[in-house]
């Protein structure tokens, strides 16, 4: 029942859905849109029955009338929504049919090679910002001597995070890292200026790498019925969250504050 | 320090924060400014109910349901994938000060005191995580509705 140009075309709408799926995971999705978005896809590419199970490491597709199953891992997870995005709105384009296959593939690997980012400073001048307001939002007790402190520890440790992470292979390690550099650096400058208080200044500037927003992702995927993916997000935010209070408990348990 | 200047800082941190965070993860040009837009409005819901003293729980709950139909709806509009308008929206709601304070307690050896803030991130988590699941039931029921009225209307025009 598989002939020969019909294998090619199975072949060719199963890699888009798998790049596709590879792209909004990596970017950070929950994953009854990766799935809703590969079926959606092979649906509009003419395959009447597309058959997609996802999971944060893995997926898996397989076609009706074809022979062809395969699976795609997914090696790198963090937070990229520009990649979702993307996606989504080739997607929404070959459904509207302004683009067709070869030119859905063609841009899908183009949004896999490079997406566009921003700048690095502008992203450590977001960090900076952002954890100096979250401290005082946090805090509730408006203290400004601290407000410059953890703009500049969430700075040094942003920065640090992002460039240790393109030299390890290591899972949680630049996690670990960060929040070392971030400890020793607070207690340099409580040392320094002895009204700052090292408590508010790291919990703005831990808020950088917290990963809160992946608990609160993992319990939506629960809560969707996707049990595997919910567990093992659940799991990789758990881990993440171990490496960063092991790394600020390291600093102060030696130092002492 | 007076209400109104409170109110304004609480403004322009929430925004300030929501849109810095989102600046890290790469959020799309076209929904930064509504998402900052979006943390603001979850932000105060949830700082004026704490303040009127609904508990952790809802407030959270609220804010974070506030957040998910907000999402929805500069979903609409943008034709953005929603998560792009909830992830920073929601950066201020996330539990932060516990988680720390989890750590700090384990360090000093303060096991009990670990615990119970260990339980209030996981409180905190459930109701923002519910409070987005309920934005989604809520906005699907109303599209149903909408849609029940409208073949209703119909059938009796034909």
């Amino acid at each position: 029942m598989t002939t020969q140009e019909n294998e090619k075309f199975y072949q060719e709408v199963l890699d888009i859905c798998l790049t596709a799926g590879r792209l909004m995971i990596e970017g950070g999705s929950e994953m009854y849109r990766v799935e809703d978005t590969m079926m959606r896809i092979a649906h509009n590419a003419g395959v009447e029955d597309p058959r997609v199970f996802a999971t944060p490491t893995g997926i898996f597709m397989s076609l009706d009338g074809g022979d062809l199953m395969q699976m795609k891992q997914v090696r790198d997870r963090n937070i990229n929504l520009e990649l979702v995005d993307r996606v989504n709105e080739l997607s929404r384009q070959f459904a509207n049919r302004k683009i067709n296959l070869t030119q859905l593939r063609e841009k899908i690997i183009e949004v896999a090679s490079d997406t566009p980012t921003y700048p690095l400073w502008l992203q450590i001048l977001g960090a900076a910002t952002f954890s100096a307001t979250l401290m005082v939002l946090f805090m509730d007790d408006y203290d400004w001597v601290d407000f410059p402190a953890a703009a500049v520890v969430g700075t040094i440790g942003y920065v640090f995070y992002v460039y240790f992470k393109r030299y390890t292979n290591i899972r949680f390690l630049s996690e670990l890292m960060a929040a070392m550099v971030m400890g020793l650096v607070t207690i340099g400058i409580h040392a320094l200026f002895k009204q700052t208080v090292v408590d508010n200044i790291l919990i703005g500037a831990l808020m950088t790498l917290v990963p809160g927003l992946a608990i609160t992702n993992a319990l939506r995927d629960l809560f969707m019925g996707d049990l595997l993916s919910g567990v093992v997000r659940m799991f990789e935010a758990a881990l993440t969250a171990l490496a960063l209070g092991g790394g600020v408990a390291i600093v102060i348990k030696f130092l002492g504050a | 320090m007076p209400l109104w200047l409170e109110i304004l800082i609480n403004i322009i941190f929430s925004y300030l924060a929501s849109v810095g965070f989102a600046l890290t993860i790469n959020v799309p040009h076209r929904a930064l400014n509504l998402s900052g837009i979006s943390g603001i409005v979850g932000w105060m819901v949830y700082w004026i109910a704490a303040r009127v003293g609904m508990g952790r729980m809802l407030s959270n709950l609220l804010g974070a349901f506030v957040i998910g139909i907000l999402g929805l709806i500069f979903a609409r509009i943008k034709k953005c994938p929603v998560t792009v308008f909830n992830i920073p929206a929601l950066v201020p709601l996330v539990p932060g000060v516990p988680a720390y304070q989890a750590v700090r307690s384990l360090v000093n050896g303060d096991t009990n005191g670990g615990e119970a803030a260990i339980l209030r991130v996981a409180v905190v988590t459930c109701a923002i995580a519910l409070g987005i699941l309920l934005s989604t039931m809520f906005t699907e029921m109303l599209s149903r509705t909408k849609k029940f009225y409208r073949t209703r209307h119909n059938r009796y025009n034909s």
